[in-house]
């Protein structure tokens, strides 16, 4: 039997827009990075690659203490953004940084990966036709790409969803400021008698994901008719 | 158009270099796979970049490495048409179409995408999406594409190399009728000599890397019969057809033809073996071939076993493939009338 207390639903709610917000501010900056290294020559491609890179690899906890010393208080950051009054840890928008620097991997990946595949040929030919190499990108190259830029979007929805090191770091565990599913989950799991609520709350999250999978496929598919 | 072209390139192991200066509507870039056609070809379009030198298309400068110059394609205004179409596949194909056009400045729009719909005969086709077109109707829509930017030159990269025999003297007709028609220059790739002889009035040989040789296409034909095991065809452009009897007439020069094979077209291209042709000393008074021409022998000449007869036929030319033999015994010599005889059934339509 499904019992939701409504911090839950203030959980689901969170997960959510934190997930949508930092998917849709990083595709386009993914959309550029994949851009910038499949597409030029600039010096010292393989450090920027290795950087965005390096969140799929290190601890989430790690990444989450890092954005920490970056953006805490006494951060490079932090303290610049403290005289304008922005407050990054411990807020919303702490969460959607920590789930965008996890996610980004996942998405430039994809990106890159779609936008390899694309037959240079299509790109020349646009350009024989008169077409910039900023048009020829947004025109041929980016529409050519877009299934993966999708599947891309879909991965980094699912990990920002399940996001937890490095956001209980960077954003701590404030039921209805920064208490996402993962995190409530946590913490009914550490206090005794939580176990039923838990469970109820991961039926949820097993839901969510089937839900981003299947809607993920449908839309693929529809891509791939045309 | 005059095409100034003097560069370098190189790729790999492979070293390219041309030198040549032209003028002329029709040209045709000849040689074997791998010979640097595509190379030229991605160079006069800038798709690459020359190491070193210049290319010059009427008065403009497209790339000159001392001067700094290298004008990026979509300046250049030179159209291509690929082997692979290349049509864009996630968009109609009328929006295939007008790609190019809509980038084209408006004082430059001196062609109608109306009039190519219809002279491509692409109306039916507008709404589909390009991955359902057959390999013919993809090429009359990358054709159509390329002429809306109403280019100062087109190139066309082996454009009917990926389709079959009959396909391509169906397509051929609409690249003649679309570059007379919107008076276009065109720079034709191919290592089909037919396809040459078809296309274009003059053509450079292109051979390992380099651009050798500059000749009219009939010169080319012609010196290609000297290699082993390659004939030389008769092209002969006729008009359209009367009736005769069972058969049908022919106008060519001022000679009449007659042929089994009956067209609706007033322009229309039949092929000629040379070795179908048999000449008599004296007109036979009665054979089963129905075209009796007398000729003059123009010029003669043998390699191995084989003489190429060049006859003046009327107004016309006619090359005739024979043994030398034959030749001793018919006493050919230049200015030598003969009687050239060809049966109706030997010509065979292209387009």
């Amino acid at each position: 039997m499904l019992f939701l207390q409504p911090s839950d639903l203030d959980a689901i709610l969170l997960s959510f827009k934190v997930a949508c917000t930092a998917t849709m501010l990083s595709t386009p900056l993914g959309i550029g990075v994949a851009y910038l290294l499949v597409h030029t020559r600039i010096p010292g491609k393989s450090i920027i690659e290795g950087i965005v890179n390096l969140p799929l690899v290190l601890p989430p906890v790690v990444v989450g203490y890092l954005l920490l010393v970056l953006f805490g208080r006494r951060g490079w950051v932090g303290s610049w953004l403290l005289e304008y009054n922005i407050q990054i840890i411990f807020t919303l928008t702490g969460a959607i940084i920590a789930s965008s620097v996890v996610g980004f991997p996942l998405l430039v990946r994809s990106i890159r990966l779609g936008m390899e595949s694309v037959d240079p040929s299509y790109r020349r030919a646009a350009r024989t036709l008169g077409a910039s190499a900023w048009d020829a990108f947004f025109t041929v190259t980016l529409p050519l790409s877009g299934r993966a830029v999708f599947a891309g979007m879909t991965l980094m929805f699912a990990r920002s969803l399940g996001e937890f090191g490095a956001t209980i770091i960077l954003a701590g565990n404030i039921p209805g400021v920064t208490q996402t599913i993962p995190l409530a989950i946590y913490e009914y799991t550490s206090s005794p008698g939580g176990d039923r609520m838990a469970l109820s709350l991961c039926l949820v999250s097993i839901l969510l994901s089937f839900v981003v999978l299947l809607a993920s496929g449908a839309a693929s598919k529809s891509l791939n008719r045309k | 158009m005059q095409l100034a072209v003097s560069v370098r390139k190189k790729l790999g192991d492979f070293h390219f270099t041309a030198e040549f200066d032209l003028s002329g509507q029709r040209i045709g870039l000849f040689g074997p796979s791998g010979s640097g056609k595509s190379t030229l070809m991605h160079l006069l379009a800038g798709l690459l970049k020359p190491d070193s030198g210049s290319i010059q298309l009427d008065e403009t400068v497209l790339f000159d490495s001392q001067a700094r110059i290298n004008l990026p394609p979509e300046q250049r205004r030179i159209g291509v048409v690929f082997q692979h179409s290349h049509l864009f596949p996630h968009i109609s194909v009328r929006r295939n179409l007008l790609y190019g056009w809509r980038r084209t400045p408006e004082q430059e729009r001196h062609i109608k995408p109306e009039a190519i719909v219809e002279v491509l005969h692409l109306g039916h086709l507008l709404d589909r999406g390009v991955n359902l077109l057959s390999g013919g109707e993809r090429q009359r829509v990358a054709l159509g594409r390329t002429i809306l930017t109403c280019p100062r030159l087109i190139l066309m990269d082996e454009p009917l190399s990926g389709l079959d025999e009959e396909l391509k003297f169906q397509i051929m007709p609409y690249l003649n009728t679309v570059f007379s028609k919107f008076d276009i220059p065109l720079l034709f790739i191919s290592h089909s000599l037919l396809e040459m002889r078809l296309m274009t009035e003059q053509v450079l040989v292109v051979d390992q890397g380099e651009v050798t040789r500059q000749m009219a296409i009939e010169e080319l034909a012609q010196s290609a019969w000297a290699a082993p095991r390659q004939g030389y065809v008769n092209l002969l452009r006729l008009g359209r057809p009367q009736p005769q009897g069972d058969l049908w007439s022919y106008q060519w020069g001022d000679v009449r033809l007659v042929l089994t094979e009956h067209t609706e077209n007033d322009e229309n291209v039949f092929e000629l073996d040379a070795r179908e042709i048999l000449l008599f000393k004296r007109h036979p008074e009665a054979t089963s071939a129905r075209n009796l021409l007398p000729c003059t022998v123009r010029k003669l000449f043998t390699v191995g076993n084989r003489v190429r007869v060049e006859l003046q036929c009327g107004t016309q030319q006619l090359t005739v493939q024979v043994v030398p033999e034959s030749m001793r015994e018919l006493e050919l010599a230049e200015g030598k009338e003969v009687i050239a005889v060809i049966k109706a059934s030997a010509f065979r339509r292209l387009m």
